[in-house]
């Protein structure tokens, strides 16, 4: 990372780019629609053995004692595993190393792993599974965020904050009580989102095996092969350096293959044991049980505006239940407080939010990671806001855009932001000034918008090394190749990598080889979250490929006698740029180029700016950059039924550059289309079972059919609007698209409700049900609404006060320890 | 269809035009037998219950979900599956539509369209929009959205059509 190379929004070639922005098929898109790429469980190895977990069949219990004998002793059986065979914790975030590959002393949700066998099929180990006997000490079971805050114990974790409260944040940018008082108005509002499930079609699969030199290989459907690298040296104590993780491309992840699991442990602990091959293919059932899905979130807002509907201050509090265990829940705790500044000015504002322990699979990241369930409530209280004061929802929002080049009161910097085109073209689009409030009864426009990051500023494991790492391999033969740990998981991550080494270099992507995900011959990249790939890697990828242009432009022209700023590189030749006859091909270049530097390698790498955030906390929410989003959404409903139907949904996204148009619209579509499932139908609900049959809190649907998720008959007409207006922060100018434009859907389908029959569904998903009894309550006077009457009680500690930038503040908290800085020196355990 | 070992059965297939003798027990699916017995892993699985569609096969010209037919069903039957799709090296119209139009994202889902779209477009060479959403209603998809999808069958259809008038 040093300064040799200039990291600008024109790299060479500037204006006259081959690859960049022009729509292709990916490099990867051959090998899917044949059915070569290799997933997971499409791996087989010679002496392979199978493995299936025995799994707790109660929410929350006290094992007395497991019996194995009888299992051992079953047809084609090798190997039972139980607790005591993983006593070592693991989990995502250094600071909840909260999860054992099989249980000790407690399970904590219905699917918790107990025990494991190997045995020569999946069959035989399934019946020696159910031949395994546990005694179980049943305990009360914490069935929901508000149980749990009130219910201390029996507790699920010793090391809580406080009796099942994980944790409790609290952080104050200005005097947000005086700011409140003085306003014109004040706005209370309370929202629930329900915790909702990635639904990857691909069920997670994971193949271990120890090689002929006693190493440790792991191929899994993983979108972080680098923290399972980290996960399996801490939880197995095996020598860091004799592992390889091995990423297969991942049949969807959504964020739902972001954790190490207690799974991909286990075979890598069997195959260590037994010394073969182990695989494990989880069932849909136990994808429902590893979960890490959307924290069903409880909201309370209290916004102030002046007259004129401009934000004064905000208050919000949230309340989340975070399952069974840790998983990235701290960092989704801060996430539900950390992006509400960067859409619109917020001169003061207090966030607190309080995350609980309950006996459900842990809820983790999902696409738009804690900032999803905020935006939700955000946006429809702007929409109450500005019915309220009888203002347009889109002056109302343009009057108070972020600005661009600007500081938000928490400290989050903020570049380009082109949210006012966004709005312009949805807004212009579907003829909303004039259309809303004009439909007939039962059909409404809706107007929401959003922000995501582009890569989380600060690593999982503080330190100071690069979040992403490019190198690259030239040879005589002309190949190029491209070696980087991101790993592919559907969004095109290798379409980016090749597309921008081929750019740099003159050449057609489909050119380059890729090595991905990979850790043993893969530069650690830290994963495919929190929208980081294309901004982090592309980044590495340039800087790389303009060290190999560098090194190859000095060799020839050296051979040509031209100066070598004059060399263009493109299609496949390397040529004068005053006189284009005189050049040699690519592979002639490389000849020269190793030829005069011996062998051809480079590398780059990316690390964030540094944040000016300096207090505890303000470590989630700093980007090298922010995406912006903006839709309108069309519905019907049926006021005798409730029944809602999406006729047509327009969005903007603020993509600063689209590197393969193709993919940026499948990104921007494919999170429309969750986010419409989010908002019309998915839900993750639990029921309890008659306490004769069992006191088991368990999944209501457990299941693809039941778990409904939209099909292509669901589907309604979709106008993509992409927004360029290049970022100098990211590679070309571009900015992420995997997650943003999923964040406005579920608002906008709200407030297209209240357009369509006057009624506020204040809960998420918003189902015929609900809004029935909304208009129901209409009919009868009542407030014309359904969604929660209160807010829990939280025992709040005092916040972090830190000063927003226009109050003289400099970053850090006023009363409280400065964050803590980058570890310089890593600690494995 | 004759007994081999103990609880195994040797049956018979053509799979992909080629006659297929294969060893299995009486409630392998179909999905395991081409999977896991005879090694064609092009075919996905995401339950294994008949919900999500991933391992649509065609059995005689039908689409089929493999998860939820026996092996033994498929005796002296004409099977196809993704790995015959293709044309020599060359890539069958569905499926260079697919890659080329961002009809296919992780590609999880993608043989289970592109059998089912072939089957559509083998009965109905002009489909309609709404008759392409029905055909592949029984096909999750959860990366792209669907439209992608639509508008890459539109264009093989288009291909195919100008292939067989020339």
């Amino acid at each position: 990372m040093s300064d040799e190379i200039e990291r600008s929004v024109d790299p060479p070639n500037a204006g006259t780019w081959n690859v960049v922005g022009k729509p292709r098929r990916r490099v990867d898109g051959r090998a899917k629609v044949t059915g070569q790429t290799k997933f997971a469980d499409d791996l087989v190895l010679p002496n392979m053995l199978f493995c299936r977990l025995l799994r707790s069949p109660f929410p929350f219990a006290r094992i007395k004692s497991i019996e194995t004998t009888k299992a051992e002793g079953m047809p084609g059986v090798k190997l039972v595993l139980t607790g005591k065979d993983t006593p070592v914790t693991y989990g995502i975030l250094p600071v909840s190393q909260d999860e054992h590959p099989l249980a000790q002393e407690l399970v904590r949700h219905v699917g918790d792993p107990v025990a494991a066998v190997i045995a020569t099929c999946e069959e035989e180990a399934q019946a020696a599974c159910e031949a395994i006997e546990v005694d179980y000490e049943v305990l009360t079971t914490i069935s929901t965020a508000e149980q749990a805050i009130t219910t201390p114990e029996p507790q699920l974790h010793a090391y809580a904050q406080e009796g099942n409260v994980h944790k409790r944040v609290a952080l104050q940018f200005g005097d947000v009580d005086e700011a409140l008082e003085n306003s014109a108005h004040v706005f209370e509002d309370v929202f629930f989102y329900e915790g909702n499930t990635h639904l990857p079609i691909e069920q997670h699969a994971s193949l271990a095996e120890v090689d002929k030199d006693g190493n440790l290989t792991i191929w899994s459907s993983t979108q972080t092969p680098h923290y399972l690298h980290r996960a399996i040296a801490r939880a197995l104590e095996f020598e860091p350096h004799r592992i390889r993780v091995i990423a297969t491309p991942n049949g969807g992840g959504f964020g739902g293959k972001s954790d190490p699991f207690n799974h991909e442990l286990v075979v890598c602990k069997a195959a260590l044991v037994l010394g073969r091959p182990i695989k494990i293919t989880l069932n849909r059932e136990e994808v429902f049980y590893c979960h890490r899905g959307r924290h069903p979130v409880q909201m309370k807002f209290r916004t102030g505006v002046d007259a004129d509907g401009k934000i004064t201050a905000m208050d919000l509090e949230t309340l989340l239940d975070g399952g069974a265990y840790g998983s990235y829940g701290v960092a989704s705790t801060f996430y539900t407080g950390a992006l509400q500044t960067v859409t619109y000015k917020i001169p003061r504002y207090r966030f607190r939010g309080c995350r609980a322990f309950t006996n459900k699979p842990a809820c983790g990241p999902k696409r738009g990671h804690g900032t999803v369930q905020p935006r939700f409530g955000q946006e429809i209280q702007l929409d109450k806001i500005a019915v309220a004061l009888n203002k347009s929802p889109v002056d109302l929002r343009l009057n108070m855009l972020v600005e661009p080049d600007s500081l938000t009161a928490n400290f989050l910097t903020v570049g380009t932001i082109a949210l006012k085109e966004c709005i312009e073209k949805v807004v212009t689009g579907s003829g909303f000034r004039e259309r809303w409030g004009n439909l007939p009864e039962g059909r409404g426009l809706g107007l929401a918008c959003s922000s995501y990051i582009c890569g989380a500023g600060l690593p999982i494991y503080w330190n100071k090394l690069p979040h992403s790492g490019v190198q690259l391999r030239l040879d005589r033969m002309g190949s190029v190749t491209a070696f980087c740990g991101a790993t592919e998981i559907g969004q095109g991550s290798d379409d980016v990598l090749a597309l921008l080494v081929a750019e740099v270099l003159g050449l057609d992507p489909q050119d380059i080889h890729l090595r991905t995900g990979a850790t043993d011959i893969t530069p650690v990249d830290l994963g495919s979250y929190s929208s980081r790939v294309t901004l982090m890697m592309g980044h590495a990828a340039i800087e790389a490929a303009q060290r190999a242009r560098a090194l190859i432009a000095e060799a020839v022209a050296l051979k040509l006698e031209v100066p070598k700023g004059r060399l263009v590189f493109a299609g496949r030749r390397v040529f004068d740029s005053q006189d284009p006859e005189v050049g040699m091909t690519f592979r002639e270049a490389v000849v020269e180029g190793e030829t005069l530097h011996g062998t051809l390698g480079t590398t780059g790498s990316y690390r964030p700016p540094r944040s000016p955030a300096r207090f505890r906390g303000g470590g989630v929410g700093p980007s090298p950059a922010y995406s912006y989003s903006a839709t309108v959404v069309e519905v019907e409903v049926d006021p005798d039924t409730g029944w809602i139907a999406v006729d047509k949904i327009w969005i903007a996204h603020d993509i600063g550059r689209s590197l393969n148009p193709t993919l940026v619209r499948g990104q921007v579509e494919g999170s429309v289309y969750m986010g419409l499932g989010e908002a019309l139908m998915e839900e993750s609900i639990f029921r309890r079972l008659p306490g004769k049959l069992s006191p088991a809190l368990v999944h209501k649907f457990p299941s693809m059919l039941e778990y409904k998720s939209p099909t292509s008959l669901d589907m309604p007409e979709i106008v993509t609007y992409l927004i360029e207006e290049p970022d100098p922060k990211g590679p070309f100018g571009a900015k992420e698209v995997g997650q943003g434009p999923l964040l406005p859907i579920m608002p906008g389908v709200a407030n297209a409700v209240y357009d369509a029959v006057g009624v506020r569904v204040d809960e998420n998903p918003i189902t015929p049900e609900k809004i029935l009894k909304a208009l129901e309550a209409k009919r009868k006077g009542k407030e014309p609404r359904y969604g929660p009457k209160s807010f829990p009680e939280i025992p709040w500690e005092d916040p972090f006060c830190v000063s927003p930038p226009w109050e003289g503040g400099d970053g850090t908290a006023d009363n409280a320890p400065q964050r803590k800085r980058a570890a310089t020196k890593e600690v494995y355990r | 269809m004759s007994t081999t070992t103990p609880g195994k059965l040797l049956a018979s297939f053509q799979v992909n035009g080629e006659e297929r003798e294969v060893a299995f027990a009486p409630h392998e699916t179909l999905l395991e037998v081409l999977r896991e017995r005879i090694g064609l892993t092009g075919t996905k699985h995401g339950c294994e219950l008949g919900e999500c569609g991933a391992c649509a096969v065609l059995v005689d010209g039908e689409p089929v979900l493999s998860c939820l037919l026996l092996g033994l069903e498929c005796e002296g039957r004409q099977i196809e599956t993704i790995e015959g799709v293709q044309r020599g090296s060359e890539l069958h119209p569905l499926q260079a539509s697919l890659a080329d139009l961002g009809g296919s994202q992780c590609g999880y889902c993608t043989p289970g369209v592109i059998m089912t779209a072939k089957a559509l477009l083998e009965r109905c060479p002009s489909p309609t929009r709404p008759q392409i959403e029905e055909a592949l209603s029984g096909i999750l998809c959860r990366c792209t959205g669907y439209l992608q999808i639509f508008e890459s069958v539109e264009e093989a259809a288009a291909t195919l059509r100008a292939e067989a008038s020339s």
